[in-house]
């Protein structure tokens, strides 16, 4: 279990948020929502270590997270990558080998392998040589799954991961999703659509600025959470609909 | 034609063209290497910036008579993290952190080399002056490009990752910081290097327009640092030539001809796929 304790976390003097608790489970597909700005983001860089935290304390079965690291897979959003960058997709999954290769050793034959077959999972083997630029944006997505899967993590965190990506491609996503979440993983999704999110968590993280609510997706996603955390029109306009086809 | 049968004649007749031709060829392997990390990084102008801080170094080395390659390491890698404390520790962008650190560390080197009132021409500095290259410079312009191929090799893996996705790799825990300052150091050897062929004030154009031109022909991080390489030392042997054949200097000689291969490259090659964007443009 992934445990976040009393975490506040402050750019400048401005809080994101604070005093947040929060528990990730294995075996269980996470999704985080919350509306822009709410603290998502934040909150998986503090799980990933990239930003300092004001208080609180994040551990992985009672281990600090530093020291389990190289189990965290991160599949980070496109838009803040150089999409020109002379590298190739099969060469961009293979990159998911560096962390636990560690310094001084280079990939041989078993990281090689490890990559083409994760290729073959999302369906990528014949784009192997493609200049990453070259892909639509759902291909290029699982190319990033794809470097997920070879890092053979116990955590996968996605930031948004289905944003501008064609339906097959979300689909062949969540297909591995389902597979880690059989074997046990820790899966953490940030979201943003809002009417899929029964379809595709099993636990749900509502956020704003702190914890509105979490625990089971078909629980929390209820009007008085999501009209708390964004609005109570959205809320409306939300259930009503699903009501209406219901 | 005659004259290029006459450069090789000279080449074979007079020792300080051979060191010169030896020399440019070793500066041209390690600049378009280290300058295509330079160019994927975004950092073309940190590269002017180091290439232009480490003047002081220089001078301090020749008022003290040590090795200007230490003078500038320890200034290069000093404007390094200047920019970066500057940078993180105040609400001003890097690009401005990195203008006022390089230009104060350049103008101190100026205030040196005039109060030190040595022999040291400083035009030279400036322009570059690779017909005067001595054993001694060649040697360490040697050592230098051996440290640039074991760097370049030995953390291949770390520069592709950190140049591509430095957030993915510091997930994985890698210490992207010391990679950085590393090349700095790396970058900074490169340019005390490069001051014999092309001079300070072009040193950033052997780092970045062999890159470049490499960058428009290839889709592979290997291939990119070879053919960058080979750029860069068409570019030194071309330049050479007219700088002997014509009595031009020799750095703006070489960087001449590297902006020329990078224009054709520009114009040809099919990545860049100039004629095609020029006919959807007119459309």
């Amino acid at each position: 279990m992934l445990n976040v304790k009393n975490l506040t976390v402050a750019y400048d003097d401005t809080p994101v948020f604070s005093d947040v608790a929060v528990q990730f489970n294995a075996g269980k597909i996470t999704g985080i929502i919350g509306p822009n700005g709410a603290g998502k983001s934040t909150l998986i860089k503090a799980i990933l270590n990239l930003i300092k935290v004001r208080q609180g304390k994040i551990d992985y079965n009672g281990q600090p997270m530093k020291s389990v690291q190289k189990q965290i897979a991160y599949v980070e959003q496109r838009k803040d990558l150089d999409l020109t960058f002379p590298i190739n997709v099969f060469d961009l999954v293979l990159t998911g080998t560096y962390g636990k290769l560690g310094l001084f050793k280079n990939p041989g034959q078993r990281e090689k392998q490890a990559s083409q077959k994760a290729l073959e999972q999302v369906s990528l083997t014949k784009f192997a040589k493609r200049q990453i630029g070259n892909l639509s944006g759902g291909q290029l997505q699982r190319v990033f799954v794809a470097r997920a899967i070879v890092q053979q993590a116990e955590i996968i965190i996605l930031d948004e991961p289905f944003v501008g990506i064609d339906l097959q491609s979300e689909t062949a996503i969540m297909a591995i999703l389902k597979q880690w979440r059989d074997e046990n993983k820790t899966i953490i999704v940030i979201h943003h659509d809002l009417n899929k999110v029964t379809k595709y968590f099993d636990d749900l993280v509502i956020l704003n600025h702190g914890i509105v609510d979490f625990g089971p997706a078909k629980e929390v996603y209820n009007p008085t959470n999501i009209g708390s955390a964004f609005s109570a029109d959205l809320s409306s306009v939300l259930f009503q609909t699903k009501e209406g086809v219901q | 034609m005659t004259s290029i049968i006459e450069f090789f004649n000279a080449l074979g007749k007079y020792d300080f063209l051979q060191s010169a031709l030896i020399t440019a060829i070793m500066v041209g392997i390690m600049s378009g290497i280290i300058g295509s990390f330079i160019i994927l990084r975004g950092m073309s102008l940190m590269g002017d910036a180091i290439s232009h801080a480490v003047l002081p170094g220089v001078a301090v080395a020749y008022i003290f008579g040590f090795n200007i390659l230490i003078g500038a390491s320890i200034f290069g890698v000093l404007a390094a993290l200047l920019i970066g404390f500057v940078a993180a520790r105040s609400k001003i962008k890097t690009d401005t952190s990195i203008g006022v650190v390089f230009s104060a560390f350049y103008a101190l080197g100026f205030i040196l080399i005039s109060m030190a009132e040595s022999s040291t021409n400083l035009h030279h500095i400036l322009f570059g002056n690779i017909l005067a290259v001595s054993d001694t410079d060649i040697m360490t312009t040697a050592v230098v490009l051996g440290i640039v191929i074991l760097f370049v090799v030995i953390f291949y893996k770390e520069l592709l990752v950190t140049s591509f996705d430095e957030t993915y790799a510091k997930t994985y825990g890698l210490n992207v910081q010391l990679i950085h300052y590393g090349l700095m150091l790396v970058l900074t050897l490169v340019t005390v290097s490069a001051l014999q062929t092309v001079g300070i004030i072009l040193v950033v154009a052997m780092l970045i327009t062999p890159a470049a031109t490499a960058f428009l022909w290839t889709d592979k991080l290997g291939t990119m640092l070879i053919s960058s390489a080979t750029v860069g030392v068409i570019a030194s042997i071309a330049g050479l030539y007219f700088s002997y054949t014509f009595n031009w200097a020799s750095g703006p000689a070489i960087v001449i001809v590297a902006a020329l291969l990078f224009a054709l490259s520009f114009i040809f090659s099919p990545k860049q796929n100039f004629f095609k964007l020029r006919r959807s443009v007119a459309r």
